[in-house]
């Protein structure tokens, strides 16, 4: 399938919204993490506002597809994503992480329509995703499950656990999403723990393997629309990301994995994402 | 069923239940042939999972299972379904409050010949510590199965404790089972016996062996979690006295439950065990139960002791 140069653009500035978004539902002198939140924009945008059938009005739909946020300390970008998509007001994302909100620090399945499961303890989502992926073709649905994975999470050796029972069954529903963007929490994936050729790894546990550049919308969209016609095999796609893209002072710099935007910043960020 | 082994007739009863709700599915960590599961894998091929030896994708992926409407039993040693599985279970499985269920089996010391590795004495501990899972430990093969039927309309996780080895049925065929409730074995009105798993049938036998001495009643607590205190006070009223047996840690098993349950009874308790230790290898069931204290004999002792400092 192929996309206009106006569904690029729209979606580019969604993406762009959805960043803006962060920022604001942040505010400053929070801590707010804008790193991993801004590597997955796009990602995320192409999922809600193009690839993916639900309806936001019927959360449980049955023929939904699903996504997870394995990586759910960027949840942020994703209640923007669902905001904007109608889940619910966009005003209620100024309630992020109140006592009694319902958005949580961390995606809670139990307190927001729309999330799919509890996620953040690190390592855990592609499980997750795989149990949802086998659940559904014993229903015989058609669904398909998204599952965002950072490139830090793969250190987790529950990733390769589930990267091997996701090829052993065959899991062609399911598709993982690398947000390789070079940095986990406090340094460069390459200084703390070298995860070393990560498409190779993916290969060798039987996995469809397809790498991108994570913020160019077309290769977004076209490397989800190749992973739906791969059949006996899940994908996934090693999405090249920068680290805070979008904000000239947090690109490529594990500063803002969860940092804190003083008022001067916050007002620089809102310049830089008009 | 004159079934004795708690594997085998948890297996059966799996079987049984999946053919009476399609969507109930097993997952199985290489154990099959210990844990049961096996049998339901050979009638539903198509709704077990044999997820290798990785417990902790076991455990992500049932709750994926859960979260597009299955009902996964989880299969594995307990101190693996527990202890290898606890930060999925909690993550996942208890803040989404997800219908897992997980079948701790060769529970406590019963797989003698293991050793400490392979040996639960915190699961119990563990897996209650989880806000929302319910905890059940069954006496015997009867009670196993009324305990795996009751815990598929729970509506959240839960955790069944399973023993390897045989136990003499203690309890009835086909009995009601109800989650949460403790079940007066033998009436008494000195001591209040509280046991659970196999410890039930040796309170049965220290509560017969002194008969004529000291009145005990015999009190079977297969749910440990959730417990209802009115229930619990109840149970003991108008003894003296309690004593708590499981095959357990004191630490967060049924003597810590007690404990906290009757704290306002002012009544003497004492405690049958695992005092804060690892299991080790034996050559039989028995020997292990005897080298940790865990016998009618030390029942007996424990009841004859409170029994003398109860007013």
């Amino acid at each position: 399938m192929s996309y206009d140069a106006e569904t690029i653009k729209k979606l580019n500035e969604m993406a762009k919204t959805l960043r803006r978004d962060v920022v604001e539902m942040v505010g400053p002198g929070q801590a707010g993490h804008f790193g991993g939140s801004f590597s997955s924009a796009e990602l995320i945008t192409a999922l809600y506002f193009s690839k993916m059938h639900y309806d936001p009005k019927n959360p449980k739909l049955a023929d939904r597809d699903r996504f997870l946020l394995s990586k759910g300390h960027v949840a942020v970008i994703q209640y923007a994503a669902m905001a904007r998509a109608g889940y619910f007001p966009v005003e209620e994302l100024s309630t992020l992480k109140k006592i009694g909100s319902r958005l949580q620090g961390h995606p809670d399945v139990k307190k927001l329509p729309g999330i799919e499961a509890n996620t953040g303890s690190l390592g855990q989502g592609l499980s997750i995703a795989l149990g949802i992926s086998l659940g559904l073709k014993l229903d015989n649905l058609p669904s398909r499950v998204y599952v965002l994975i950072g490139d830090g999470e793969l250190d987790e050796g529950q990733i390769w656990e589930g990267a091997m029972a996701a090829a052993n069954f065959k899991a062609d529903n399911l598709v993982a999403i690398v947000d390789r963007n070079r940095i986990q929490a406090t340094d460069f994936t390459a200084k703390r723990m070298d995860s070393g050729d990560i498409p190779a790894k993916w290969a060798a546990f039987g996995w469809n393997v397809i790498e991108i550049d994570g913020h160019d919308m077309e290769a977004v969209l076209a490397a989800y629309d190749e992973a739906e016609t791969v059949k006996g095999k899940p994908t996934v796609i090693i999405a090249n990301t920068v680290k805070g893209k979008g904000l000239s002072f947090a690109e490529n710099t594990a500063a803002y994995h969860n940092g804190t935007l003083t008022e001067e910043l916050y007002a620089k960020a809102l310049e830089e994402l008009k | 069923m004159s079934e004795t082994n708690c594997r085998t007739a948890y297996g059966k009863t799996l079987v049984e239940l999946g053919r009476e709700n399609k969507n109930i599915v097993a997952l199985e960590a290489d154990l099959g042939k210990s844990t049961m599961s096996s049998l339901f894998e050979a009638e539903f091929p198509e709704r077990h999972f044999e997820m290798g030896i990785a417990e902790a994708n076991m455990a992500s992926t049932a709750a994926g299972l859960a979260l597009a409407g299955k009902i996964p039993f989880i299969h594995s040693f307990a101190v693996f379904a527990a202890g290898r599985d606890y930060d999925q279970l909690r993550q996942t499985v208890g803040i989404g409050g997800l219908k897992v269920r997980v079948c701790g089996s060769s529970a406590g010391l019963s797989d003698f010949s293991d050793g400490s590795t392979h040996q639960s004495v915190e699961d119990i501990a563990l897996m209650r510590a989880i806000p929302g899972m319910t905890v059940i430990c069954p006496a015997d093969a009867n009670e196993t199965v009324a305990a795996v039927k009751a815990m598929v309309d729970i509506d959240g996780p839960a955790y069944i404790r399973i023993c390897r080895n045989p136990i003499e049925l203690i309890t009835e065929e086909n009995k009601p089972f109800e989650i949460g409730k403790p079940y007066i074995m033998k009436d008494g009105s000195d001591i209040a016996l509280f046991a659970t798993g196999i410890m039930v049938t040796k309170a049965l036998e220290a509560a017969k062996a002194l008969e004529g001495e000291i009145s005990v009643r015999v009190i079977n607590v297969p749910t440990l979690k959730p417990i209802n205190r009115n229930l619990m006070i109840e149970v003991a009223k108008g003894c003296r006295g309690v004593v708590t047996a499981e095959e357990h840690s004191l630490i967060g098993g049924l003597g810590s439950i007690v404990s906290v349950m009757l704290s306002e009874e002012c009544k003497p308790i004492g405690f049958v065990g695992i005092h804060d230790q690892y299991g080790c290898s034996a050559h039989n069931y028995e020997e292990l139960l005897e080298y940790y204290g865990l016998t009618t004999e030390k029942v007996i002792e424990k009841v004859r002791e409170i029994n003398k400092i109860a007013k």
